[in-house]
């Protein structure tokens, strides 16, 4: 979004800085497009966050271009292969069953993607809802929606994602289902925050007064205030749901089979551990820098979107 | 001066920049200020747990009798389980027989050991303790040093360190970790002990007594079957301690830095005191108190983060029960491991809240 700035030709880059930076914003796309350069020059100014958003950059374009920089659909195999250590033709090895782990964590980038956008849309908006209905409403419903959001934060995600997971039988979908109902209270207690601190507010006023409908305040007033704290909490969990759907994964649970999911990736591999070290260790580092990928972004969004919080 | 702080803690569920386990318990910060609140808490998030743990292992499986007695079973058997679960009863009242079986502490019996669960959770449960606990106990003399130091030399080396190595423990997958240290230090370098709890000759030789192997050993004199304990416990534990420290690490280098920056530090300074003493007996004093609830939310995190490092370590714990019950479809084995690591997260989670009150005079009022 906000990288309009560096995919500009160099020509048209003085005429588009003064138009960015000019104090008086002639519209309010114009100014909302200030807005926009002017927290992309502080994140772009922060390296631990510019690296976060290098590494899951290069997440998506890896799980987008998955067949270009692949030859293969990281499921074929080639038993003649086996268990073939890094060379320059398989760089990362091959696995048990000839698949060159490389082209597996490439495919593999496509099922932690899904996993977690799937998770992110689910609760990203199950949670705002719940916390601004429970903030602007308030009363018995609050109370409600509260208590409802506090009995699952007080829940042990990974055990409660386990035991979901047992009950639906292991696939990918469970997983995400299970991880979705772990993870959606936090959103709703971060949205009700927030609405109870503007809900007060005088230009809340002056749409109730111009009578606006409850619906109205709440989506179009109230909403896209609560959003970047959503959005920074979203990027700094992705590295926890992360971790639970590799976890999931491990022990089975996640996806199946021969799906390159990284970590049942580690599980069918921990049999070569000794011997073929890079079969299971490969797909952990992937795992590793991916979830360090959305911590580093997540800090840094939270250091440009979200001031209050200093540092 | 330091007003504010007990807020910050207590406040911390409204922010999204705390780490995701913070916000977890502030509800319960702010609601222990009253008995009757806290009792009213806990039986909230009492009937909760139930009521999720009785809708996944009775409603959502498609038949939650064919998940018990398994598909050979005759249809007299089939029929039996089928009204002693009291399938036939309205829904609620189905809830509430497992709720009052629940208090009794009666989760029926597992298919896998065809012993009652709870035999089982008893037997398996001290095991996850003692390693949650001297991972937490790791986590805590590594990490608040660490945190210490890093908010002292602010900006510097040490805190680009700490920094680096909290990142690390926040987001490597622990069962990899694992894995990987299994692989140099037990099959490359042969330092350590591989997995399990000790060897498995020792075995059966200490009585449980209390079920920690530590201190059975120790209590019975088997000097040389503690150290052998203690040889198996630092793989598993420092694994845990990864994340309990960068946790701990993290969140006493920002209230260290909060402290730090008051005024009374300025004054303790031009009084001339020795940084030693500013740091150690004025700022860190301060700090201590909002770490318990810190270290609760951790050791109650490791509780549940044991499920993965027991799987790796073949640790006889209470994850392993639950994963190993999983995949017998011991429905009934799973949800009481679920009921009881929820209750022990809970428990622990508001006994950190309590022991705050306790020592922060200024929450007392």
């Amino acid at each position: 979004m906000s990288d309009k700035a560096t995919t500009v030709p160099a020509a048209a880059k003085q005429g588009l800085k003064a138009w960015l930076l000019s104090n008086s914003p002639g519209s309010m796309a114009h100014a909302r497009c200030q807005r926009m350069y002017l927290n992309w020059l502080v994140f772009s100014a922060n390296p631990i966050a510019m690296a976060g958003l290098l590494i899951i950059g290069a997440l998506v374009l890896g799980a987008t271009f998955a067949p270009l920089l692949t030859s293969g659909d990281g499921i074929e195999q080639h038993l003649a292969d086996r268990l073939q250590p890094p060379s320059a033709e398989h760089w990362f090895g091959t696995d048990e069953l000839g698949r060159d782990v490389y082209e597996r964590i490439i495919w593999g980038s496509r099922i932690t993607l899904y996993i977690v956008g799937l998770v992110g849309i689910i609760v990203a908006p199950l949670g705002l809802i719940i916390g601004i209905i429970a903030g602007y409403v308030g009363g018995w419903v609050d109370n409600v929606l509260m208590r409802v959001t506090d009995i699952f934060l007080a829940f042990p995600r990974l055990i409660l994602a386990l035991a979901f997971v047992a009950a639906l039988g292991p696939g990918l979908e469970n997983a995400v289902f299970a991880i979705a109902i772990t993870t959606w209270s936090p959103f709703a207690r971060i949205a009700r925050a927030e609405t109870l601190t503007i809900r007060k507010s005088e230009f809340i006023m002056a749409a109730q007064v111009q009578g606006a409908s409850t619906t109205r305040i709440l989506l179009s007033h109230i909403m896209p205030l609560c959003a970047s704290s959503i959005i920074v909490r979203l990027t700094l969990d992705m590295a926890g749901i992360i971790l639970v759907a590799a976890g999931l994964g491990f022990l089975g649970l996640g996806a199946q089979p021969p799906l390159p999911e990284w970590g049942a990736m580690i599980s069918t591999g921990r049999q070569f551990l000794i011997d073929q070290w890079w079969v299971p260790t490969i797909p952990g580092i992937a795992i590793l820098v991916v979830s360090m990928g959305f911590n580093l972004l997540g800090d840094g969004l939270r250091d440009v979107l979200d001031p209050r919080s200093g540092h | 001066m330091v007003g504010g702080n007990s807020t910050k803690v207590s406040g911390a569920g409204e922010s999204p920049s705390r780490h995701p386990l913070a916000t977890r318990f502030a509800s319960f910060t702010k609601a222990v200020a009253k008995p009757a609140n806290v009792l009213f808490t806990i039986l909230i998030t009492f009937v909760g747990l139930t009521a999720i743990t009785f809708i996944i292992g009775r409603v959502m499986p498609a038949d939650p009798v064919l998940a018990i007695v398994g598909d050979r079973a005759s249809k007299d058997v089939y029929e039996a389980m089928y009204l002693k679960l009291g399938l036939d009863k309205p829904l609620l009242q189905q809830y509430w027989i497992y709720l009052t079986n629940v208090v009794q502490g009666d989760f029926g019996k597992s298919i896998m050991t065809t012993r009652p669960v709870l035999d089982d959770l008893i037997t398996y449960f001290p095991a996850t303790l003692e390693l949650a606990s001297v991972a937490t106990l790791v986590g805590i003399l590594v990490g608040v040093p660490m945190g210490v130091a890093a908010a002292v030399r602010q900006g510097r080396l040490t805190d680009h360190i700490v920094r680096i190595i909290g990142l690390f423990g926040y987001s490597v997958p622990i069962f990899w970790l694992g894995l990987v240290a299994l692989l140099i230090f037990y099959a490359k370098l042969g330092w350590l002990p591989g997995p399990g709890r000790i060897e498995v000759y020792y075995d059966g030789i200490v009585a449980p007594t209390t079920g920690f192997i530590l201190i059975d050993s120790a209590m019975q004199g088997e000097w040389e079957i503690f150290r052998n304990a203690v040889s198996h416990l630092i793989l598993p534990s420092a694994m845990l301690a990864t994340f309990a420290l960068a946790y701990i690490a993290r969140m006493t280098r920002s209230f260290m830095l909060d402290q730090l920056n008051q005024e009374y530090i300025i004054t303790a300074r031009v009084k001339g005191l020795s940084e030693t003493a500013v740091i150690w007996r004025h700022a860190f004093r301060n700090v201590l108190i909002q770490l318990i609830t810190i270290i609760g939310l951790t050791y109650a995190s490791l509780l549940e983060g044991s499920v993965l490092t027991e799987t790796i370590f073949a640790w006889p714990g209470i994850g392993q029960y639950i994963t190993k019950s999983l995949f017998n479809a011991d429905m009934n084995a799973v949800i009481g491991g679920t009921v009881v690591v929820g209750i022990g997260f809970v428990g622990i989670n508001m006994l950190s809240d309590v022991l705050y009150r306790l020592v922060d005079p200024r929450a007392r009022r």
